[in-house]
């Protein structure tokens, strides 16, 4: 980083920090009422004193659980099925029209259902999250199984490697940029699907911790439940995004 | 020519029929599946009695006045952070920090502020489109071909006109993609924000055939709203094929 896109950053953190201070003048002179929109004194000290009683981190967790297990279950399914399907020619041309018919259906509208067969439980959080990450994962790896050159695959043949040798050694290397890439997007809608089951089936968890703070008109308490999601999003994307650039370090090195 | 245009119907179809079978011959008795005629029956005397137009009219009305609010507000946020350099950085760090939070997280807040009904529904859904409408703007007015500025500078347009002539017609097929993008989502988190808390529309309407164990009912507005979700998607396409033809390609691959 050279010199002036440090100073450059160092501006752009003091416009954040006057956003800050604006909200915290709001607040002060009481334009909104404080039942709504604490400060961010307060919304601080709310983030504080959970952290040390211990309650806000056992959320924290409770989230972070739910997204993981979510998550990883779709990315284990997602790029199974997406290989099983990707990697012949028939598979693609009867399943993969369905897939694309079902891409666009909001998938909280699953939820329901999945209440009606496994009531509010875990179990159902986790089908629900895995349900909806699966999506982008499993087209992502189609996709990349479709884009592979073909060439390679006429190489493979000629060495008379095995099916499965083919998909190891061949087609997911080649396609791990998308896999990657919709792995990325599924975490977002594993976060977000881990916040409606909580708020839905009272699960230990943030989305549980902001409804009740809500609830209970605790603004400050809101507030640093809603700030800690958001930073739960960003540091789960940037560390996924980290990942991805050591996995596909050869990648660019080859260009 | 007819069996690749039939294949991708024979999976969903053979599938409905093993379950239709299935469900006949164990004489199926369940809260959460029923079979396929009885999800239709269900679905079409929903339609008669207007329970299902009402209800997609409420969805829809919140999910496009948010798509309005939302995408305005990231067009002309991105416009602005597209042209000038300076204020895309220093407003980089904020932008940054309020992007990532999930925008059902805000369901909460929005909720003790404004209350049940169309208004946070609507606050919610502007404030999960104003992020892809910014980005996509922005990259799209970045990119757009240096020697027109130049020109526009040279015909000494005023920043309005030059906004008008120049950049919004010459980055429009991108920001049509970012809109399509836009309103997808928008309706994935109206019926999310209904399923959750919100008293109207599609979402409000299954949880209640849920908890009323329809199964049936429950089914056929599943099959309702995935119906919706390929119907928008199909729309926005064919506007956009319409609208840009070729054109439109190219801002297809973000």
């Amino acid at each position: 980083m050279n010199r002036a896109a440090i100073l450059w950053r160092v501006a752009s953190i003091l416009v954040a920090g006057s956003f800050v201070a604006a909200w915290q003048l709001i607040a002060d002179l009481r334009l909104v009422s404080p039942v709504f929109l604490p400060g961010p004194d307060r919304a601080w000290a709310a983030l504080v004193r959970g952290f040390s009683s211990g309650d806000l981190a056992g959320k924290l967790i409770g989230t972070l659980e739910h997204m993981a297990y979510g998550w990883l279950a779709a990315s284990i399914a997602g790029i199974a099925l997406g290989a099983l399907i990707g990697s012949s020619k028939v598979m693609r041309a009867y399943v993969a029209p369905s897939l694309e018919f079902l891409r666009p259906l909001p998938v909280s509208a699953i939820i329901p259902v999945a209440i009606a067969m496994l009531g509010l439980t875990q179990g159902m959080a986790l089908f629900v999250i895995a349900f909806g990450a699966i999506w982008p994962i499993m087209l992502a790896t189609i996709h990349g199984f479709a884009a592979v050159e073909p060439r390679l695959y006429e190489v493979a043949r000629s060495l008379q490697m095995s099916r499965a040798a083919i998909i190891g050694k061949i087609a997911l290397p080649s396609a791990l940029p998308d896999i990657l890439a919709g792995m990325r997007l599924s975490l977002t809608v594993a976060l977000i699907l881990s916040v409606v089951c909580e708020i839905l089936a009272g699960l230990d968890g943030l989305g549980q911790w902001v409804l009740l703070s809500a609830r209970a008109f605790r603004s400050a308490d809101l507030f640093a439940g809603v700030i800690l999601l958001g930073a739960t999003g960003y540091v789960t994307s940037i560390a996924v995004s980290l990942v991805e650039q050591r996995l596909l370090a050869w990648q660019t090195a080859a260009r | 020519m007819s069996l690749s245009r039939t294949r991708p119907l024979l999976l969903p179809l053979a599938l409905m029929l093993a379950f239709e079978l299935w469900a006949r011959l164990t004489h199926l008795q369940s809260d959460s599946l029923a079979p396929p005629s009885a999800i239709l029956v269900a679905l079409a005397t929903a339609l008669a009695d207007l329970s299902i137009p009402i209800a997609t009219r409420d969805t829809l009305f919140a999910a496009f006045a948010g798509l309005a609010v939302g995408s305005a507000i990231g067009l002309s946020l991105g416009i602005a952070f597209g042209i000038s350099r300076p204020l895309d950085r220093l407003m980089e760090v904020t932008v940054e920090a309020i992007r990532p939070i999930p925008s059902i997280a805000l369901l909460p807040i929005a909720l003790i502020a404004l209350g049940f009904g169309y208004r946070m529904e609507i606050v919610i859904v502007a404030f999960a489109c104003v992020w892809p409408m910014l980005i996509m703007t922005r990259s799209a007015v970045r990119s757009i071909e240096p020697r027109l500025m130049e020109v526009s500078r040279a015909l000494r347009l005023s920043a309005p006109q030059r906004i008008a002539k120049v950049v919004i017609p010459a980055a429009l097929p991108r920001i049509f993609v970012a809109f399509r993008l836009s309103a997808g989502i928008a309706l994935i988190v109206a019926v999310t924000v209904e399923i959750a808390i919100n008293p109207i529309g599609l979402g409000a309407g299954i949880m209640l055939a849920q908890q009323a164990l329809r199964a049936d009912l429950m089914l056929a507005y599943l099959v309702w709203i995935g119906a919706i979700g390929y119907a928008l998607n199909v729309l926005m396409i064919a506007a956009q094929r319409r609208l840009f033809g070729r054109a439109a390609l190219a801002g297809d691959n973000p």
